[in-house]
């Protein structure tokens, strides 16, 4: 057996540490002089997570300093993006803070461009400023070590630790060693899980050895959903997945090349396509949230799945591919550079793609493409743990008691751990991360933690379970794509489709009791493939409860294939019981900023 | 498109097993070179690349659908805060070398130590504020937004 390393006395155990972790690690110092502050993080934290080959933007800054937005603004952004279904509150409370963040960065060494002539940071849209980012990880990684007592890099978490001594109390996490092997125990008043969102929950478009060029890296295993599912903390919005209209087979980013370089899609006869699906979508979604006029005069944006929908729609009646047009910018060699430059930034594989293919953007337009769907909450869509808000701004029904924390106690997240908060970007992600840790701390200084028991029982069952797979045999399939609207389903899918979909995920589980793992490095896949597990069981849980098609171009679910306001304009809630595996499902309330007099 | 090592560069130091988000480049016992065990799981990131000291790792086109020929290398420098990239397409017909700054700063010197400022006041910790706030988000010197400073309020039901 395995041998086991106990840290013990920890006050704040972050588990995962990309955008979200790093900001939490860093801040809690600064409200917790002498408490403990640990990092488990699976990789590596100089490279780990989302932001491990860099960004060329940051995708959530305000601008206050420069009179360009207030938190509020951001709201109404997200609201209209997400078809209305957000948690205002968290929003607010991330978009007030954001701009600090972004200063500091800028302090720390990070190259932020600006505008030669105003001085304001060079926006690349209304929310996005352009930065050299190649190093973005390792600069947060490095603010974080400084804070942090001790990092435990290459640990994978698979579990959270609960009080033995009171009902719903979280008391550390376990997991282990990838290179050596060992079992770990982190014994943790709280713990802030930052563990990143989900790729490969539905089959990726790239199969056999591309498998690997995901949009979200593959290494976001919807742990941060894993673990908390696990435990029984209550989740919303998991039907939220994204699709992503991206370069094709690279999925090299479009923000830039749309908002800076002014590049703009066609189908394969030269011609705009977007509007003449919108008519139709219309009716689909009613004209409060598709409103091409009203859009027009007042930069009111169309939500992006709408525009995923005129995209696969255009496609489907056969006058694909969509190409983006980049011969007219490209011929300037100053965009000409950034274009490139921009994915050299963030996602070199495109660049590699079109090297390799001979693609040279400027005399050729390259084709888009939508991808299968992700799961997150922190990119341009919503899902994640249902956490109290701020106690200055959340209604009752969205607080109680510390800002992040979940409904298990002295659980809190951030990033992509956090549902109803989309549009946080790895900005909004290390300040909710430094939200949760001021919130850790208090709770540790009111005496939430006091008293807590772990009994050698569940050390030892944790750790029967983990090593398990090192004595099975079975491998893992991948139920998703068809029953729950992947990509080689059109994302088309219904009642009859899902509850045939979680009986298969439910088969799954029991295999996945008997998943093999050679070696160490496959007993971290093993336990990557559990989080994702419990991920898929909860997209399903939610597309099934949701009797309606909020989002066309994300998902459809043909039996239900209108916006349906006035039964379905609330949040989706659910738990999963931790002994029985069964889910309850709830509608809670959706609360809107508004003005004083609206 | 995954990594590949060229195995005479390669001396076996390491680096690349130690960065690698995706746990995927290991030493052979045998040759006692890196090599990436499991090509379908690359995101071809360039962490590994940009870690070998001998420039040993590359990165192809994936196996099953893009061809060989082309090449995009890189050197990072931490000291000089700067990274060059170099893109070979398949015909060599797009040559391009970028250089793009990393840091502004000595490497790591202006994060602050935390544990070094100076402690919160009780005031500070009973309000919404977070480390270096109210100064750092507006220039105004105004305190941070609330509902009530921006003429707010919450209101349950359909609004678009
Ligand atoms: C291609 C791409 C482009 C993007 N573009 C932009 C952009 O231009 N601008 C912008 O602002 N944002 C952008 N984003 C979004 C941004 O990267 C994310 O919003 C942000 O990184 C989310 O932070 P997080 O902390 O939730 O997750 P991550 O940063 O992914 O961190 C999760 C961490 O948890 C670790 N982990 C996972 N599982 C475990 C486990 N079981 N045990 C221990 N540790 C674990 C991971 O290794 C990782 O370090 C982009 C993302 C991608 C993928
Ligand atoms: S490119 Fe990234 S994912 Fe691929 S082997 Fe190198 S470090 Fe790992
Ligand atoms: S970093 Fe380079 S030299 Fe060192 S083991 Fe890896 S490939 Fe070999």
């Amino acid at each position: 057996m395995p041998k086991t390393i106990v840290e013990d006395n920890i006050d704040i155990l972050v588990a995962g540490a990309g955008l979200g972790g790093t900001g939490a690690a860093f801040e809690a110092r600064y409200w917790g002089r002498d408490k403990k502050i640990v990092i488990a993080e699976k990789a590596n934290i100089d490279r780990s997570g989302a932001v491990a080959q860099g960004l060329y933007a940051i995708n959530c800054y305000m601008g206050t300093r420069f009179g360009e937005n207030n938190p509020e603004d951001h709201v109404r952004y997200a609201r209209i993006d997400l078809m209305g279904m957000v948690r205002e509150d968290l929003l607010f409370d991330m978009a007030r803070h954001v701009d600090s963040t972004v200063h500091q960065f800028e302090e720390w060494g990070l190259p932020i461009m600006r505008d030669p002539k105003s001085g304001t940071y060079m926006r690349e849209g209304r929310w996005q400023i352009m930065i050299h980012g190649e190093s973005y990880k390792p600069i947060v990684a490095e603010a974080a070590k400084k804070s942090a007592d001790k990092v435990f890099n290459r640990i994978c978490v698979t579990h959270l630790l609960m009080d033995d001594a009171k009902e719903n109390r979280v008391a550390g996490a376990v997991g282990f060693n990838v290179r050596t092997g060992d079992y770990h125990v982190f014994k943790s008043k709280a713990v802030i899980v930052a563990a990143g969102g989900a790729s490969n929950i539905f089959r990726p478009n790239s199969v056999g050895e591309g498998a690997g060029r995901v949009w979200y890296a593959p290494w976001s295993s919807g742990s941060a959903y894993g673990l908390m599912i696990e435990a029984g903390a209550k989740m919303t919005q998991m039907e939220n997945r994204i699709v992503l209209a991206r370069f094709k087979d690279g999925y090299g980013p479009v923000g830039a090349y749309f908002l800076h370089l002014k590049t703009y899609t066609q189908n394969c006869n030269g011609e705009e396509y977007e509007s003449k699906w919108f008519p139709d979508l219309q009716k689909m979604v009613g004209k409060e949230y598709l409103d091409p006029e009203l859009s027009h005069a007042t930069h009111r944006p169309i939500p992006t799945c709408l525009r995923n929908h005129a995209l696969i729609s255009e496609v489907n009646a056969g006058r694909g591919p969509i190409h983006m047009v980049t011969m007219e910018a490209f011929q300037d060699p100053h965009l000409e550079e950034i274009g490139w430059h921009n994915f050299l930034g963030m996602t070199v594989g495109q660049a590699v793609l079109w090297a390799a293919t001979d693609v040279n953007p400027k005399y050729e337009n390259p084709e888009l493409t939508t991808s299968e769907p992700y799961v997150m909450g922190s990119h341009a869509t919503g899902s994640g743990a249902w956490c109290s808000g701020p106690e200055d701004v959340s209604p009752d029904e969205y607080f109680w008691g510390y800002n992040r924390m979940t409904t298990i106690e002295g659980l809190f997240g951030a990033g992509d751990a956090v549902g109803g908060t989309p549009h946080a970007f790895s900005s909004g992600s290390f300040t909710e991360g430094r939200l949760a840790a001021k919130a850790a701390c208090k709770y540790i200084d009111d005496g939430k933690a006091e008293g807590i028991r772990i009994s050698e029982e569940q050390i030892e069952r944790r750790k029967n379970q983990i090593f398990k797979p090192m004595e099975h045999y079975k491998v893992y399939r991948n139920e998703m794509d068809e029953y729950a609207g992947g990509s080689t389903v059109n994302y088309m899918t219904n009642d009859k489709l899902l509850s045939i979909g979680l009986k298969k995920l439910k088969l799954l589980e029991e295999d996945l009791e008997k998943v093999a793992a050679e070696n160490i490095h496959e007993l971290l896949r093993a336990w990557e493939l559990k989080h994702r597990h419990l991920a898929s069981e909860s997209v399903v849980q939610h597309t099934l409860f949701r009797k309606e098609t909020r989002w066309p171009g994300y998902y459809y679910r043909g039996d239900a294939l209108k916006l349906d306001d006035e039964n379905w304009h609330v949040l989706t809630v659910s738990r999963r019981d931790p002994k029985t595996g069964e889910y309850t499902m709830e509608k809670a309330p959706c609360y809107h900023i508004v003005g004083e007099d609206e | 498109m995954p990594t590949f090592v060229y195995m005479t560069r390669c001396d076996g130091c390491g680096h690349c097993v130690d960065i690698c988000p995706s746990d995927i480049m290991h030493i052979d016992k045998v040759t006692r070179r890196a090599y990436n065990i499991e090509p379908n799981m690359c995101w071809e990131c360039y962490s590994c690349v940009k870690a070998c000291p001998h420039n040993a790792i590359d990165v192809r086109g994936y196996a099953d659908f893009a061809p060989l020929g082309h090449s995009v290398r890189v050197i990072r420098d931490e000291e000089k805060g700067v990274i060059a990239w170099r893109i070979k397409s398949r015909n060599g017909e797009t040559d391009m070398n970028l250089l793009a700054p990393i840091t502004t700063k000595p490497w790591g010197k202006h994060i602050p130590k935390l544990a070094d400022a100076p402690e919160p006041s009780q005031e500070m910790r009973d309000s919404q504020l977070l480390y270096s706030e109210p100064k750092y988000i507006r220039m105004d010197d105004g305190d941070i937004h609330t509902l009530k400073s921006n003429g707010l309020t919450m209101k349950a039901g359909v609004a678009y």
